[in-house]
């Protein structure tokens, strides 16, 4: 993946938990997703089109996700409470958002959040295109930022799709 | 005063209706998406709206361009993540009188909602 698209999201991770959470959040060292992917309990995901392909997804522990959406929320929200996925489907909306306004020169629609809850769920490494994985850590818990990124140019020359084009000339 | 908040999500809608409060503004009237504000419209006219632009059924960009097929005199405010120019140019061509960007301090979305108000009032 560019790396002109990992800084974008290291700022926007900031500046929205530092706007809607008030919090200030640790970025560790981020590193290319498992596979198989580690399992997780709160995932918000959303899609990017147009110039650039992919995903962003906000992958959280249970705990970690009760705390954040709670505090951004501004009232407790439990897993069961209808604000808890609204709550974190947005913040994965912003941290996207905030995001693709730095991918300079590219034309970037997002998608609407998806918010998927179930413990010790797994949410796997794309094959296509590769994730990486940007660790963060706060005073509410630890999370995980997952980017996917792909352009118009690199999905022209990935390896998967040059074998698939040259099985089907044969 | 009636304020229009268009959002998917509740949990903008509630920050931004808290802003609202202690702005003294608590007459506020909800909408899920660009349908569901239109059937609202339908029976009122808000004295101001904020509008997200990523929804559902009928997006913000799409309510906006309606809204102001018949009235050009609702202020309007963009309340979005889009933050590029070519975002905000668009909105202001539709139609939008402010521009908020997610994510927003209190104090910014209040100072905004004062400003548009103070214009559209201006305006007469």
């Amino acid at each position: 993946m560019d790396v002109k698209f990992v800084n974008p999201f290291v700022q926007a991770i900031g500046n929205v938990f530092r706007t809607m959470v008030q919090t200030e959040v640790t970025i560790g060292r981020p590193h290319m997703k498992a596979d198989p992917a580690a399992p997780t309990d709160v995932t918000g995901i959303i899609g990017l089109s147009g110039d650039v392909t992919g995903s962003v997804v906000l992958s959280f522990q249970l705990e970690s996700a009760v705390a954040i959406a709670s505090k951004f929320a501004g009232t407790d929200v439990e897993p069961d409470h209808p604000d808890f996925a609204d709550a974190l489907g947005e913040l994965a909306n912003m941290v996207a958002g905030n995001a693709k306004k730095d991918f300079h020169g590219y034309e970037v629609n997002i998608s609407l959040p998806s918010v998927i809850i179930g413990q010790g769920h797994k949410v796997s490494a794309s094959h296509v295109a590769p994730q990486l994985v940007i660790p963060c850590d706060c005073p509410l818990g630890s999370f995980a930022v997952e980017v996917s990124v792909e352009t118009d140019k690199q999905r022209s020359v990935t390896p998967s799709m040059a074998s698939a084009e040259a099985g089907a000339g044969q | 005063m009636k304020i229009l908040l268009v959002d998917d999500s509740r949990t903008i809608r509630n920050i931004q209706k808290n802003t609202l409060a202690s702005m003294g503004h608590t007459d506020i009237l909800e909408a899920a998406d660009g349908l569901l504000a239109l059937e609202v419209l339908s029976k009122v006219t808000p004295d101001l709206m904020l509008v997200d632009w990523n929804m559902p059924n009928m997006d913000g960009i799409t309510l906006v361009k309606k809204i102001r097929e018949t009235d050009k005199r609702i202020p309007i405010m963009m309340c979005t993540t889009e933050a590029e120019k070519s975002r905000v140019i668009e909105a202001i061509k539709a139609g939008v009188n402010n521009y908020v960007v997610k994510p927003f301090t209190a104090d910014t979305l209040s100072e905004k909602i004062d400003q548009t108000l103070a214009k559209a009032g201006a305006a007469g």
